[in-house]
């Protein structure tokens, strides 16, 4: 099983237009393995966000092909991504993106409700453990927005977990938070990782994050620089 | 895994959206309201006066009126198909024919057995002279069977003085306009003495007193015995100059007139072709409240347009995010067109409750003349229309931005 291939990209390649046309990404490919915690690095403006965002299905226009649990997304119709997306990954970014209006128990609930694969109880159970999990039993029901950053970034990690989703992608997921929290979300992460087999692809410019992590993938100038595995 | 479930998430959001904002909702759905009570207001006052002057104008004329109409000669008769080529030159005047319709007893038949026709009756129309003492008035008077001229023109509603059906007994009997009896001095009871055309004088007796809608017809107006007519034209019970038609739906009176026309051989005239005036004075009248409800009703749509493109830029986040996690277009869409339409039904619910508020309190103000409160009563059409034209106008006033929304490429805003 952990050999199973989880995601795979094929020569991709991207521009951008503005304001001249510039080759951000320039035949990347690699495979990422179930499991694995991968970090994205490189200096800023070397196309590691804009990888993650083409690896995360939202970025569409991109040459070359993408495979997710062996089934190539590339070309695929927006709505069938989203459907792809909601099911098989979960997100967190620099920010928490949570719904300030919602408690953080529906926050957490809100992928699964779309997704309807169990009961509205069910999911309450499993958004409830999640939270647990994280520590955050005792702010369920709070609103999202009464809650301190490191809290919200961990209740943004709930959500990306309710799914059970082959991959989590981060963008600078602890870009916004203090040491003492950054260890803290950095510790799910590995636990994720190493005790639940929890594939995560983060970008990150925090090296020491980056170094704590499985395998460091390096880029410059849209091309991977080199790979690292710890 | 099998989708099992449906939960409704998008709609959940929207809901959320709604009432967590309270004040905008709010604020919107006023904006709903105030649009829905005008458009509903508006088109029963337009309803209601419209049916009144219908009233009041078939109190005179009925939806068609078949007459022989004056043949005019033909000035210059050419004998281009003869040998002789003679040509005849006249003077164009008024064929010297009677204005009677012959065999109206046939025609009458025939015109019952019409569809759509619910009424026929035959009237003799005639200019002639009052004459009072010194006073002499000149107007007209119509022979009539006064039970079926009721039915069709209401007469009883305007009577002021006398008993209408007193007319069916008294065969020299005559109810006047009030605005002649006054000129006359006379009262019910009185004796008038009438002239016609064909110079002949008659004793008639006042047996009621009626005052239309219309004081210049008061002023000249009488009914009388459709015998008393015929005779002081000099001519014999079959003479008839028109024959009134109603039928169900006066409002196609232009069709049927046309059809009857050819039926009977004998000028149809709708109540639309004799009315020109009043009928364009009506259709100025709907234009204009028309126009006016549905400005305001489309001021109320860009309210609710301006408060959810508002909404929209302020939850871009949400957006994103939620499109990052599967959230499709559609989805998007729906949160913020429900949010609209559940706007809009807060707004054309209370907006119908306003409109019979203010239908009610019209219906009770009194306006006078022989219309006495103002005729607007509940239309349920028009409320059902108003609730419709609100909901669609709240949910292309949702749609616009909702799409916009849906639209939204989440990576431009998660990428910041």
């Amino acid at each position: 099983m952990d050999s199973e291939i989880i995601l795979e990209a094929k020569k991709i390649g991207k521009y951008f237009y503005e304001p001249e046309k510039f080759r951000v990404l320039d035949d990347i490919s690699f495979e990422v393995k179930r499991g694995e915690f991968v970090s994205l690095v490189g200096k800023s403006g070397c196309g590691k966000s804009t990888l993650l965002y083409v690896l995360s299905t939202m970025d569409t226009d991109y040459e070359g092909d993408l495979r997710i649990h062996n089934q190539s997304v590339t070309g695929m119709k927006q709505n069938q991504l989203a459907g792809i997306r909601n099911e098989k990954i979960g997100f967190v970014f620099q920010f928490h993106y949570l719904l300030p209006e919602f408690s953080c128990l529906k926050n957490v609930m809100i992928p699964a409700l779309k997704l309807g694969n169990f009961s509205k109880e069910e999911i309450e159970h499993r958004a409830l453990e999640r939270l647990k999990m994280l520590g955050l039993a005792d702010q369920a029901l709070k609103p999202a927005s009464k809650l301190s950053g490191g809290q919200q970034q961990r209740v943004a990690i709930a959500r990306a977990l309710i799914n059970d989703p082959l991959i989590i992608m981060g963008d600078e997921p602890t870009g916004n938070l203090d040491s003492k929290n950054t260890d803290i979300v950095f510790d799910i992460f590995k636990q994720l990782s190493h005790e639940m087999h929890q594939t995560i692809i983060a970008v990150t410019h925090d090296n020491d994050f980056a170094k704590r992590s499985d395998r460091i993938i390096e880029m410059q100038d849209g091309k991977i620089l080199g790979e690292v595995k710890n | 895994m099998p989708k099992n479930f449906n939960h409704n998430i998008s709609s959940d959001i929207s809901m959320t959206y709604t009432f967590s904002k309270m004040k905008l909702t709010v604020v919107a759905a006023l904006g709903v309201t105030i649009g829905i009570a005008i458009y509903i207001f508006l088109n029963s006052m337009m309803a209601g006066f419209a049916r009144m002057s219908d009233t009041l104008i078939f109190r005179n004329i009925a939806h068609i009126r078949v007459y022989k109409d004056d043949d005019i000669s033909r000035p210059l008769i050419s004998s281009e198909n003869s040998d002789k080529k003679v040509n005849a030159l006249v003077n164009p005047k008024i064929v010297p024919e009677s204005q009677t319709i012959v065999n109206p007893t046939l025609l009458m038949d025939l015109l019952r057995k019409e569809k759509d026709v619910t009424m026929v009756t035959s009237q003799v129309a005639t200019g002639i002279f009052y004459h009072k003492g010194e006073s002499q008035i000149a107007g007209n008077t119509i022979g009539v069977n006064i039970e079926e001229a009721d039915k069709m023109f209401d007469i009883q509603t305007t009577m002021v003085a006398g008993k209408m059906l007193d007319l069916k007994s008294t065969p020299n009997g005559i109810l006047l306009g009030v605005g002649v009896a006054d000129k006359l001095s006379v009262k019910v009871g009185d004796n008038i003495s009438i002239s016609s055309p064909k110079n002949v004088t008659k004793v008639m007796k006042v047996v009621g007193l009626f005052r239309t809608a219309n004081s210049q017809i008061d002023k000249v107006k009488s009914f009388m015995n459709i015998s008393a007519a015929q005779q002081i034209l000099l001519q014999n019970p079959s003479y008839v100059t028109d024959l009134d038609v109603n039928i169900v739906d006066y409002k196609n009176a232009v069709n049927y007139s046309n059809r009857f026309s050819a039926l009977t051989g004998y000028k149809a005239e709708a109540w639309q072709t004799a009315n020109e005036t009043f009928v364009a004075a009506s259709k100025m009248r709907s234009i204009i409240l028309t126009s006016i409800s549905f400005t305001v009703l489309i001021v109320a749509g860009f309210g609710i347009y301006n408060i959810l493109s508002m909404t929209i830029s302020q939850k871009m986040n949400d957006i994103a995010i939620l499109k990052a996690m599967g959230f499709k277009g559609n989805d998007v869409t729906r949160i913020f067109v429900q949010q609209a339409l559940m706007i809009g039904a807060i707004g054309v619910t209370v907006g119908l409750l306003l409109a019979l508020l203010m239908v009610n309190i019209l219906s009770h103000t009194y306006v006078g003349g022989d219309i006495g409160y103002f005729p607007i009563r509940f239309e349920p059409f028009v409320f059902f229309q108003g609730a419709m034209v609100g909901l669609i106008v709240t949910f292309f006033a949702g749609l616009i931005p909702a799409r916009k929304a849906a639209n939204v490429d989440p990576v431009s805003i998660l990428r910041k």
